[in-house]
């Protein structure tokens, strides 16, 4: 059974005065135990707000969250906010691209990590002191026992996405949603993180949602990965599909217009015409459409279905790229 | 190297740390760029990278003499910039123009993409034959791929790649030979960064227009430069066409920079080796003795902490490095070890990175 199963999940947001706005539309799909999966989608897609809704986090007004998140067996949208929070911090950690915003400035690290482990296990705060250093050292902070007693504004961002990470794992959670935690780090500091992360989630088997617009990301972590476009999964495959034959026009043209660093110096890049914003509210149909070159009839007007694929992933397009015939 | 436009020869920026309680007295320096020697060719791309903090913002201003220089010399085309004084520096910068990360970001939004547009022609006196200023308007437009209705409208209106489509517009109106491109598509989703690359592109072959574009991500830089410059903690450590560097990266820091950038291509991303640095940049407060590079760096040797390398001529490819030990590493006859972890404090004096919020540039002058 899979550990995370999430069904049909919508959010709409309401203002007054405002056309109410569908930023998740329909989303969904499973994680197993210990396995990788990828949310990948330019800014605006949907991904911070498809995790906040997984985590119950989004805010209490304003918008309406429907479909199903189920955790094992329980369906988290309907857990009362206090039995959610106790999953929170117990079954499932959470890591942001600013860990500053997710770090208590005026407590010191070493006590926000041992809070965790006094309320989700039990723990005597001495004892949780003790295990919150060990913590420290196995994210790589150097010097683990001074760092204890420190504020978040004492460290670099690379050392403060470490602590946050210790205590998204102080509790040995079987699930890990990051979002974007590496985005806002130089890419030296972010290929640390990555290592870490990778090491964490293998040596303890916690599964991992890994949200990023960056394409290389995911190729080197995820074991599936979802495409999102305009609130809906447009494609999923597995990561070695998904990029040696990506079948939704937006795939494709995504992994041909990122320059790569192990290409020569080249021409010009491919460009998808147009940008998300533009076509803000998106049009019925395919949302994808104004800028598709594949774009046919039947995009237009009726929605588009999220088809199974052969190779176990999942397609929504009426005129996919044509599969690529191994020679 | 030919037809040189920009020459740079031991250029030093330094700010001013002043005590919080005196605010006349100085207590530190930051050392933001100290000491870069650099040429760049008409008409080619140079490309300027490194983490953030290291200080390529800065040196691009200090080329444009938005911040003053501390120190060093600056030559554009035969006319030694720092030289300049009033007048003869405002008629000068027309010839050298710059591109910002978020062109609207500073702009007061009230007013229009015309007047904005305008504002760099009245600077230099070129905005009084209205018949004239109306063609080159919609030329300049035109040549960045917007409409000219675009005028009359203003920057809230514009998504990211439009706005930066009309920074670009806003750096070629007054025909500059040079552009400064700092990190021009960084805030850009995928699909518009390949937009605006691609014009860039374009109009450097369309005008013949000279580049140096800074930016922190290597796989851009290295789609669209001819040379670049890797830098860290305010110094040159390497500089080679893309392709030998890319290909035989000779400094440990280049190393590291292009083991760490992930590739889209999950067969290449499982085959790599990764060089995974130790800790944080430090700070260019007080940088470490000898080589800057050596509390990260796995092949350090007791010289480095002593002597500072300079940056030099590694063969005849003409590729540049500042590494004491660049042949016996590239030879495989020094060998990697273990480095430890040092902490950096982001508080030290200065944070390494401020944004461009902080760093004073003078709107004065166009
Ligand atoms: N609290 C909110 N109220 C209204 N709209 C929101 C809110 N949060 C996010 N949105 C909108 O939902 C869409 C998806 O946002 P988000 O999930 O943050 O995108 P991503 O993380 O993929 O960049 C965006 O158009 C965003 O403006
Ligand atoms: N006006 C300023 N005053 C003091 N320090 C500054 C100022 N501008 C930049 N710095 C410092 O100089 C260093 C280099 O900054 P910058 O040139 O912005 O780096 P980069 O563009 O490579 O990220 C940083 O440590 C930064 O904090
Ligand atoms: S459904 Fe049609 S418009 Fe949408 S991506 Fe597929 S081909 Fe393009
Ligand atoms: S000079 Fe020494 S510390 Fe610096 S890069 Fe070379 S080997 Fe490393
Ligand atoms: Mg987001
Ligand atoms: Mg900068």
């Amino acid at each position: 059974m899979a550990l995370l199963d999430v069904r049909d999940l919508s959010v709409v947001f309401r203002r007054r005065g405002a056309e109410p706005f569908t930023a998740v539309d329909g989303v969904g799909f499973t994680v197993e135990p210990g396995q990788t999966v990828g949310l990948v989608g330019e800014s605006g897609c949907g991904k911070s707000v498809t995790s906040l809704a997984i985590m119950g986090l989004l805010p209490r007004r304003g918008n309406q969250v429907t479909g199903e998140v189920r955790f094992e067996d329980t369906d988290l949208l309907k857990l009362r906010p206090q039995d959610l929070r106790d999953r929170r911090g117990r079954d499932i950690g959470m890591i942001f691209q600013d860990p500053l915003s997710s770090l208590n400035p005026v407590i010191p690290l070493g006590l926000q990590v041992a809070e965790v482990l006094e309320r989700h296990q039990g723990k005597t705060r001495q004892a949780a002191l003790r295990q919150a250093g060990g913590l420290l050292d196995a994210v790589g902070i150097p010097d683990p026992a001074r760092r204890l007693k420190e504020f978040p504004h004492q460290l670099s961002g690379g050392m403060r996405q470490r602590a946050l990470i210790a205590i998204a794992l102080a509790c040995k959670p079987r699930l890990l949603i990051a979002d974007e935690p590496t985005t806002a780090l130089d890419v030296t500091i972010q290929a640390q993180i990555l290592a870490l992360l990778k090491e964490l989630v293998d040596q303890s088997g916690t599964a991992l949602v890994m949200i990023t617009h960056d394409l290389g990301v995911v190729a080197g972590l995820c074991d599936t990965v979802n495409v999102l476009y305009a609130g809906k999964v447009v494609e999923r495959a597995g990561r070695h599909d998904l990029f040696a034959d990506p079948r939704h026009p937006y795939t494709h043209g995504l992994l041909q217009s990122v320059p790569r660093l192990d290409v020569d110096r080249g021409g010009r890049l491919h460009q998808i015409r147009g940008s998300v914003s533009d076509n803000i509210p998106w049009p019925e149909g395919c949302a994808f459409a104004p800028r598709c070159d594949r774009v046919i009839d039947d995009c237009v007007g009726a929605t588009v279905p999220l088809e199974p694929t052969r190779r176990d992933g999942a397609l929504r397009c009426t005129n996919p790229v044509p599969q690529e015939v191994p020679a | 190297m030919s037809d040189v436009l920009v020459e740079i020869d031991d250029l030093k920026v330094h700010f001013p740390i002043k005590s919080g309680l005196l605010f006349d007295r100085t207590i530190a320096h930051v050392l933001a760029v100290d000491g870069v020697s650099l040429k760049i060719a008409r008409g080619e791309t140079y490309g300027l990278v490194g983490e953030s903090g290291c200080g390529k913002s800065t040196l691009g201003r200090g080329l444009l003499r938005l911040v003053e220089p501390t120190h060093g010399r600056i030559i554009v085309d035969g006319t030694d910039v720092r030289a300049l004084q009033g007048e003869q520096m405002r008629l000068f910068r027309r010839r050298i123009q710059m591109v910002f990360q978020d062109p609207m970001s500073s702009l007061d939004p009230r007013q229009s993409v015309e007047s904005l547009l305008v504002e760099g022609l009245k600077a230099h006196d070129m905005h009084r034959d209205k018949a004239a200023v109306r063609q080159r308007l919609r030329s300049t437009l035109d040549s960045v791929g917007l409409p000219a209705s675009t005028l009359n409208k203003y920057p809230h209106e514009f998504s990211g790649g439009q706005r930066q489509r009309i920074g670009i517009a806003r750096a070629l109106i007054l025909g500059p030979e040079l552009i400064v491109a700092d990190e021009p598509v960084s805030a850009l989703d995928v699909s518009i960064q390949a937009q605006v690359v691609n014009l860039l592109g374009d109009l450097q072959e369309s005008l013949g227009l000279t580049y140096l574009v800074i930016a922190h991500d290597l796989a851009v830089v290295r789609h669209i430069s001819d040379t670049i410059g890797v830098m860290y903690l305010g110094a040159l450590v390497e500089e080679a066409d893309g392709d030998r560097l890319y290909q035989r990266p000779l400094h440990p820091y280049t190393r590291a920079l292009l083991s760490a950038v992930p590739i889209p291509d999950p067969w290449t991303e499982d085959r790599r080796e990764r060089i995974l640095l130790a800790g944080d940049l430090p700070s260019p407060v007080n940088p470490p003795s000898g080589c800057r590079f050596r509390t990260r760096c796995p092949w350090s040797q007791p010289r480095c902490a002593e002597d500072r390398p300079e940056l030099r001529v590694f063969d005849d490819s003409g590729q540049r490095v500042a590494c004491h030990f660049a042949e016996q590493i590239h030879s495989g006859e020094l060998r990697m070890h273990e480095v430890h972890t040092e902490l950096v404090r982001p508080a030290q004096g200065s944070a390494p990175d401020v944004g461009s919020g902080l760093i004073q540039t003078r709107n004065d002058l166009p």
